[in-house]
């Protein structure tokens, strides 16, 4: 019975340690939980990154393609353009994008002829028909409808310098000012990588 | 056909072509409530594929019914969340 008495105080003095450890404990469990779920969702959400480097017009189709598709299942998407890339998201010359007759094997004439003045311009006209005939986008609506959608058209700075570009040139909502290390920082991050 | 859901709402994508028929279809369900049912129809017959592989890979979204009649592919889908 003696013993009751010291062994409560201590029991009292234990359980106001016992609060305040609780306390912190409950608080790394939730900050513990919030980082799991964090976790969970990043294995849930997949990445891609596209690098884009020709700007005719018929390769500027699959990344912008990808691209919308992508963000349509809910993936965050990065596409980096560059070189001739530049021209897809340059809001004058992506409306006036090349088809080359040369050097295309499918194309109906020999290189011989397509190398001829005018052809290119005879190329594009065909494809360009083609396109409206069968209810394909437009790369501009391709890039609108990219952009709502949330991805990441970017636009490499070194090379907007290098053709002598404006940062103003380029579609509302594109971004400026990135280099190759964001690049390869999107593409460590992403699931699917693409060099188009 | 469309008799056995109760559709939300029609997405009308004929005469247009990959991506669009997707693209859309997001943008449409997006603007649902869980438990709606979007009917989409279109002319692309890569659409049957690509429904299919776009409800599978997308979380909060449920393929119902796919109907191929007359050059026509109509595809329910229901957002589930």
């Amino acid at each position: 019975m003696s013993t009751d008495n010291p062994t409560t105080a201590v029991d009292d003095a234990d359980s106001d340690v016992d609060a305040a450890e609780l306390q912190a404990l409950r608080e790394r469990v939730e900050e513990l939980e919030e980082s799991m779920a964090a976790v969970d969702t990043g294995d849930d959400q997949k990445k891609m990154t596209i690098v884009a480097t020709q700007g005719s017009f018929d390769m500027a189709y699959p990344p912008l393609i990808l691209a919308s598709t992508a963000a349509a299942f809910g993936w965050e998407v990065v596409v980096f353009h560059t070189f001739w890339g530049l021209d897809i998201l340059h809001e004058e010359k992506s409306k006036d994008l090349k088809l080359s007759a040369v050097g295309n094997p499918n194309m109906p004439v020999p290189n011989a002829v397509a190398a001829l003045p005018g052809m290119d311009k005879m190329a594009t006209k065909m494809m360009q028909k083609k396109i409206d005939d069968n209810g394909t986008a437009t790369i501009e609506e391709l890039i609108d409808l990219s952009l709502e959608s949330g991805v990441d058209l970017q636009a490499c700075q070194m090379t907007i310098e290098l053709m002598d570009y404006d940062e103003d040139d380029f579609y509302d909502g594109v971004t400026t000012g990135v280099g190759a290390a964001t690049a390869l920082q999107h593409m460590a991050e992403s699931d699917i990588q693409l060099l188009v | 056909m469309s008799s056995e859901y109760q559709t939300t709402e029609t997405l009308d994508v004929k005469g247009q072509s990959c991506p669009m028929p997707i693209v859309k279809t997001k943008q449409s369900i997006d603007d649902l409530e869980a438990g709606d049912v979007l009917e989409v129809v279109a002319t692309d017959s890569g659409s049957m594929s690509d429904i299919q592989g776009w409800a599978d890979g997308t979380d909060g979204v449920e393929l119902l019914e796919q109907v191929e009649e007359d050059d026509l592919y109509t595809h329910y889908v229901k957002k589930t969340e």
